[in-house]
């Protein structure tokens, strides 16, 4: 039987590395060719610098990354701070209408993201906020946040409740327990969550498409006009970029988030 | 004890006030919005009708809407049957190994996503990779029309959503306990049969979240079918964009985001059957042993 057993180790490698390769195949030949001096095509034409250089030259280029990355900052810091109290209020606390909170959350998780995005128009329209900045943010925060709280949340799960209520048999209150203990222990957790509120928000296409307004333009929307003519030189370069921010940021996150265990 | 209250009182009140004014509250507009009558100059208003509802079944739409459930329930097939034994290949590696091969799944995931998209162009072209190297094989003379079909969309559909598949279907296949495949095999069950009558039915709420957490984006991502479809091949986020954004028809395009919530409870309501099931099974097993 041992032949047998080993070809059938041989065909499960095979295919779970040929799987992985084509997860990963279009990222390269992407970030492969937007070195390739060849404006057209995939032919190889010779290594160069000149699409990043062009994309960095350009104005309402760098002006959509600006807007996009105060919007994915202030988001993400927004997301970070309600999630991670909220995580603490979930996992510290019985109150009223928590099944119903922890609900809202999952929901929020597993509703597609362009029911969430006509929902989210629907209520600016009616409310009056206007189509830009601040619906935009609006919207990040709350795809971000359901994120955040569960990233928290799982953190706090592994806690030692002993020592929070030893604290407070010490007289420390609520506040001060959770600045002084959980919040440096759970900070992994946090920082992670923003991290991945970052991505999210910078990567965000659905949400963003429905709640964007003339006048502010932001960097997913800009490529997404873009890529829709076709291949270019400029959108290889941009993607590659935002492609590499985002794999930077995961991997800091998921470091961060397996120092825990 | 004033601090105590303010604290818990920021902790539980500021999330509950945002997912109530920005989740819950917009998700029940979209409802009603979806019994209003279509309004140019108000976007929607009075009289309350299921008009709108009534047009999902006009054949114009009917046959769009059908085309666009057929390219998602394909997509979760392909992301089933390539993700599955994709799942079960992680559970069986090294315990040590496998954190980093499920890292690998999900980093992807994090990462723009219309960026992986546009990608798939390099390879889906007529200049593309795939075409290259069929046409350099001298397999097929002329390259392939593979860009801006049905077939596209789908493989970039399937592309995007496959960590979604694999992620609950690794966690259900992982929790398996080995001991039901010794009896199985030692009252005579063949591999075959093992596979059928315990891995399938005892996985089962995994590959129902799967399905769930594939189909439901695979029909909103509007962008893949731009890219990769054409103007022909359309999911039904490209319907739903198009009465909001551009026929401003707003309770057409908010029938068809709830006919998608209902889709989602129907799933959900499966997957908790499932789970009902694989935990009485596991009871009782539990014991047998």
């Amino acid at each position: 039987m041992a032949p047998t057993f080993k070809g059938l180790k041989l065909i499960r490698l095979s295919y779970l590395v040929s799987i992985l390769v084509l997860l990963y195949l279009p990222i390269a030949v992407l970030v492969i060719n937007s070195f390739n001096a060849s404006k057209y095509g995939i032919h190889w034409a010779g290594f160069t610098w000149k699409w990043y250089i062009k994309l960095f030259a350009n104005e309402s280029m760098m002006q959509a990354a600006g807007h996009s990355l105060l919007i994915a900052v202030t988001s993400a810091s927004i997301a970070t701070i309600i999630g991670t109290l909220a995580a603490v209020a979930l996992h510290r606390y019985q109150f009223k209408g928590k099944a119903i909170l922890s609900s809202m959350v999952f929901i929020s998780m597993l509703t597609p993201e362009i029911v969430l995005a006509i929902a989210l128009l629907i209520i600016f329209i009616l409310v009056g906020i206007q189509l830009g900045f601040w619906s935009l943010l609006l919207g990040h925060i709350t795809f971000c946040l359901p994120f955040v709280i569960v990233a928290v949340y799982s953190r706090l799960k592994g806690f030692d409740m002993k020592m929070l209520e030893a604290a407070r048999d010490l007289g420390a209150t609520e506040g001060k327990v959770f600045m002084k203990i959980i919040l440096p222990l759970a900070l992994p957790a946090v920082a992670a969550g923003w991290l991945l509120s970052f991505t999210l928000s910078l990567d965000d296409v659905i949400v963003s498409a429905f709640v964007t307004g003339p006048g502010y333009e932001i960097l997913p929307l800009k490529v997404y006009s873009m890529v829709r003519v076709g291949v270019s030189p400029e959108v290889n370069s941009i993607s590659t970029v935002l492609l590499m921010v985002s794999l930077v940021m995961v991997i800091i996150s998921q470091l961060l988030l397996r120092e825990e265990k | 004890m004033k601090h105590f209250s303010q604290f818990r009182f920021w902790a539980i009140g500021l999330a509950s006030v945002w997912l109530t004014l920005f989740v819950f509250m917009p998700n029940l507009l979209v409802v009603i919005t979806s019994f209003l009558t279509r309004d140019v100059m108000a976007t929607a208003s009075l009289p309350i009708n299921s008009d709108s509802y009534l047009r999902t079944l006009d054949p114009l739409y009917l046959q769009v809407l059908w085309d666009s459930l057929c390219m998602s329930l394909e997509t979760m097939l392909v992301c089933l049957i390539i993700g599955y034994p994709f799942a079960m290949c992680i559970a069986q590696l090294p315990k040590k190994w496998q954190p980093i091969i499920l890292f690998l799944v999900i980093l992807p995931f994090w990462t723009n996503s219309l960026v992986r998209t546009y990608a798939l162009q390099f390879l889906l072209g007529n200049q593309g990779v795939i075409n290259n190297i069929l046409v350099g094989l001298n397999i097929v003379a002329e390259p392939l029309q593979l860009l801006y079909t049905k077939f596209a969309v789908i493989v970039g559909l399937s592309y995007i959503c496959m960590p979604f598949m694999v992620l609950p279907l690794y966690s259900a296949i992982e929790k398996l306990d080995v001991r039901l495949y010794q009896a199985a095999q030692d009252l005579g069950a063949g591999a075959w049969s093992r596979f059928l009558h315990i891995t399938i039915p005892l996985t089962s709420p995994g590959i129902i979240a799967g399905c769930l957490m594939v189909l439901l984006p695979a029909m909103g991502m509007f962008y893949i079918s731009d890219l990769l479809g054409g103007a022909k091949n359309l999911l039904l986020g490209n319907v739903i964009k198009t009465q909001f954004l551009l026929a401003r028809d707003w309770p057409f395009g908010s029938a068809l985001s709830v006919m998608l919530i209902v889709l989602l409870g129907f799933m959900l309501w499966l997957y908790y059957k499932a789970a009902n099931f694989v935990n009485k099974q596991g009871g009782i097993n539990g014991s047998d042993f």
